[in-house]
């Protein structure tokens, strides 16, 4: 009964986002003030139908109701009861119902919080929300229905995919979806813009919280799912450029071009239709992402259970959205216009820089992502594009990103001179490459690259702290208050947060691509081996019992020169559900600049086991890095003025464009 | 700078940037793209190939010998008409069984008999098989789903 109480009220959802498509919009082209209030009371009710059917599916899986297909494939009796709750969200048909309800919260957010918004505007924003909806709920209904019964009901269900059965993935795609479904909103502004014909400064200023909001739940979905791969699937790696975490990097690419081209949108007014078209690529990236993983063209960890139907209903949905975006950008771009002009060296010029690289990256990581599918598709030849490929295409790009990360908030908009940003910068210059020269000696033999990549970290960080002494020193003359507030201000303070977050993550990944020490290694109980200047005994190797696996456990003891580190106990467990495929599960010793890392093997013989030990500097700073970029774009997105009333905002903006110096603007 | 001249440099400048993009990814293909080789034809190879590639089929029922000194594993690739001889070093993964599908990414020795390889992959799950494996037992001219009946759709 519940299974079809849920299934209901999708289908309700769906007939609610067929009329939020369509009403406000024709009430927006008619002046109809009562269609276009409908989106926001649509939009709430698409909502509330959806939370109840995602309430029915968790219901399900929390009553170990197996007569329901989906809750028998990704549950089971002995699964313990959190997991249960996050295995709705575990396999393909449940993960959609999380997505569309997101986008319907989304939906519901937007109509909340856009009171200052021109009604015309909301409506608009509302119809292709609504549109979007309609898409995805309608690929939710007719090709992958949660509630599907199964007759006769088994007696257990066959257990989540025990990868999955982590703190970790609880937290990942929930977050994932929040960033993929938030650029709908970014692009429902977009469209709203190109169907109105208006686009200024007003519409950048709305549309840049909710960007920023969005950008800030990918990174952190990127970067959860970077962590629970580091220790969950054993093998301490962070970042494979496996097609699907491609297929989450690619948006994140396009959305940072976005941050910063909004950001010039908004306060000259310019790269107006680049702005765009950037969010519409935004959004059909993430559509691509879906593909990626629900089509079945890739095998993976992410990828679920294959269906060919599933793949062209993705693939036609994207068809559709780029093919109706460009038709109306190449009718109604043109009357956006491009925006003020501005000089060769300027805040502008080295934006469009920061844009151009990070198109490029983009292009370049959608290259190898789609050719081997592309050749493999017409049954060419069996190609893989691997790390190397992505490492050597890469690294050229983002070197001068980093590099001009530390110059652009320097910088006055629309001309300003080389010279005189050389004259301020040039012994925190000197600084960086001394310290990118000195640092990698500290952790051993010297080498050009992680010399290179340390000195862009600190030459990041440096201009960052540069910059926010200047501020406060410009307003010295208005007291401590003035000088505090100037420096705290939330979007300006957010963006440095950002880039020094970039900048931990930069020293990370050089330290420990570099100076990372992995040792396959046969270990019998006491016997020691050396790694990284730490030595792992082997105590002892014995059976342990969970509540839904058995597992044999490791006792590895470390010490570093006599003196006790840690213990550590890697497990490899057999699921009771899954008898054939053994899991490992690693163990680690974390610590702010190296983590100990142990995974076991397989059993040799009757004591010896294959052990893999791991030496891995600096990964703290790999997550402290991106936990800091994402709280940059949380503080961006809380500052005062996006919440404005549209006349406070518009007098504030003048005051600003007349009064202050320009190299302290915020961007 | 006049406007025109200014037009020019923009344009010259994308059109830079554009061609050492484009370097930049050709090269890198060049030098990092893996073909994929069944056991068949690499045994019908005329020449020893001086770059990594990948081999995949099954491993030959009964061919995996472990060394219990060391962390080396031999085991032979097949897709049902030839066999290749593997060397690896390190953890084979999780779901690494003989008679089941397999994929050995690294090179050919010196003399061309053995495959040394440096990255084993296997299958993800218990439902599916890495598709490079299944493609040479089709290869081969064995029907799909050969080779333990697994479910490879």
């Amino acid at each position: 009964m519940i299974p079809e109480l849920g299934q209901f009220a999708l289908i309700l959802a769906l007939c609610l986002a067929v009329t939020q498509a369509i009403l406000p919009l024709v009430g927006a082209a008619r002046g109809q003030e009562r269609l276009m209030r409908s989106g926001t009371f649509l939009a709430t009710g698409q909502f509330v139908f959806l939370a109840i059917a995602y309430a029915a599916l968790t219901y399900a899986f929390v009553t170990s109701d197996f007569s329901v297909r989906y809750v028998t494939q990704n549950s089971s009796l002995a699964l313990p009861i959190q997991y249960k709750v996050t295995a709705v969200w575990g396999g393909h048909e449940g993960s959609l119902l999380l997505w569309v309800m997101i986008l319907a919260a989304w939906g519901v957010a937007v109509a909340a919080f856009s009171k200052a918004l021109p009604r015309e505007m909301l409506a608009r924003v509302l119809a292709v929300m609504g549109m979007v909806s309609v898409g995805f709920l309608a690929f939710t209904v007719f090709t992958s229905n949660p509630f599907v019964r199964l007759i006769p009901m088994p007696g257990d269900g066959t257990d989540l995919n025990p990868l999955l059965q982590d703190p970790g993935m609880i937290a990942h795609p929930p977050l994932l979806y929040m960033g993929y479904v938030g650029f709908a909103v970014v692009f429902a502004f977009a469209i709203a813009a190109l169907l109105g014909g208006r686009l200024d400064a007003a519409w950048a200023r709305w549309s840049r919280p909710w960007t920023t909001v969005a950008w800030v739940f990918l990174t952190l979905g990127i970067g959860m799912g970077s962590w629970w791969a580091y220790y969950e699937l054993g093998w301490g790696g962070w970042w494979f450029w496996d097609p699907v975490e491609n297929a989450s990097f690619m948006p994140w690419l396009t959305g940072t071009a976005l941050i910063h081209s909004l950001a010039v949108t908004e306060k000259r007014g310019g790269f107006k239709t680049w702005t765009l078209m950037l969010a519409i690529l935004t959004f059909a990236l993430t559509i691509l992402g879906a593909f990626l993983v629900r089509s079945g063209v890739i095998t993976s960890v992410h990828a679920f259970a294959t269906d060919p139907e599933r793949g062209v209903f993705i693939l036609g949905m994207l068809a559709v959205t780029l093919l109706a975006s460009f038709i109306l950008y190449a009718i109604r771009a043109p009357k956006v216009g491009l925006g003020g002009g501005f000089g060769w060296y300027s805040r502008e010029s080295l934006l469009l820089a920061n844009n151009a690289l990070l198109a490029v990256a983009c292009a370049a990581v959608m290259i190898g992502t789609l050719y081997p599918l592309v050749l493999d598709a017409f049954s060419m030849s069996k190609i893989s594009v691997g790390p190397p490929y992505f490492d050597a295409v890469f690294m050229p790009l983002m070197l001068p990103l980093l590099f001009l990360i530390g110059i652009g908030p320097m910088v006055a908009w629309k001309q300003s001179d080389p010279v005189q940003t050389y004259r301020q910068l040039r012994y925190v210059l000197l600084v960086s490459v001394l310290l990118g020269g000195v640092w990698p000696l500290t952790m051993g033999a010297w080498s050009p690259m992680t010399a290179l990549g340390l000195m862009l970290g600190a030459w990041i960080i440096l201009t960052a702290v540069l910059d926010l002494r200047n501020r406060m020193v410009r307003r010295r003359a208005r007291g401590v208050g003035a000088m505090v507030r100037g420096v705290l201000q939330p979007s300006y303070l957010g963006m440095h947060v950002a880039h020094v977050g970039l900048a931990l993550v930069v020293i990370a990944i050089a330290m420990v691509n570099t100076y990372e020490v992995e040792r396959d290694t046969r270990m019998a109980p006491g016997e020691t081996v050396s790694v990284g200047g730490y030595d792992f005994t082997m105590l002892a190797v014995g059976p342990v019992q969970g509540p839904n696996y058995d597992a044999q456990r490791a006792n590895i003891l470390v010490t570093r020169n006599g003196r006790e580190v840690a213990l550590l106990t890697p497990e490899k467990r057999n699921y009771f559900s899954q008898p054939g495929m053994p899991m490992i599960q690693a163990s680690l010793q974390r610590s702010p600049l190296r983590d100990l890392y142990v995974s076991l093997g397989e059993p040799l013989d009757q004591h010896a086991w294959i052990v893999r030990l791991y030496y891995k500097p600096y990964m703290f700073w790999m997550w402290t890095g991106g936990i800091l970029m994402a709280l940059g774009g949380l503080l961006a997105a809380a500052d005062r003025r996006y919440r404005l009333k549209p006349r406070e905002a518009d007098v504030t903006q003048k005051r600003a464009a007349a009064g202050r110096p320009a190299a302290g603007e915020v961007s | 700078m006049k406007k025109r001249h200014k037009r020019l440099a923009i344009v010259l400048g994308v059109l830079a940037g554009a061609v050492i993009a484009t370097a930049l990814v050709l090269n890198a293909f060049r030098d990092s793209m893996v073909f994929f080789v069944t056991p068949s034809e690499m045994a019908a190879m005329e020449e020893v190939p001086d770059r990594t590639f990948r081999i995949g089929g099954l491993v030959e029922a009964g061919s995996v010998q472990r060394d219990t000194t060391s962390t080396e594993v031999m085991f032979r690739v097949t897709d049902g008409a030839m066999g290749v001889p593997v060397i690896y070093d390190g953890i084979l993964p999780n779901l690494f069984r003989e008679g089941q599908g397999v994929v050995a990414e690294g090179r050919l020795s010196a003399d061309g008999g053995t495959f040394m390889a440096n990255k084993v992959l296997a299958r993800h799950d218990e439902e599916y098989m890495p598709r490079e494996a299944q493609e040479a037992i089709e290869r081969a001219g064995h029907p799909s789903g050969a080779g333990g009946g697994y479910n490879t759709q």
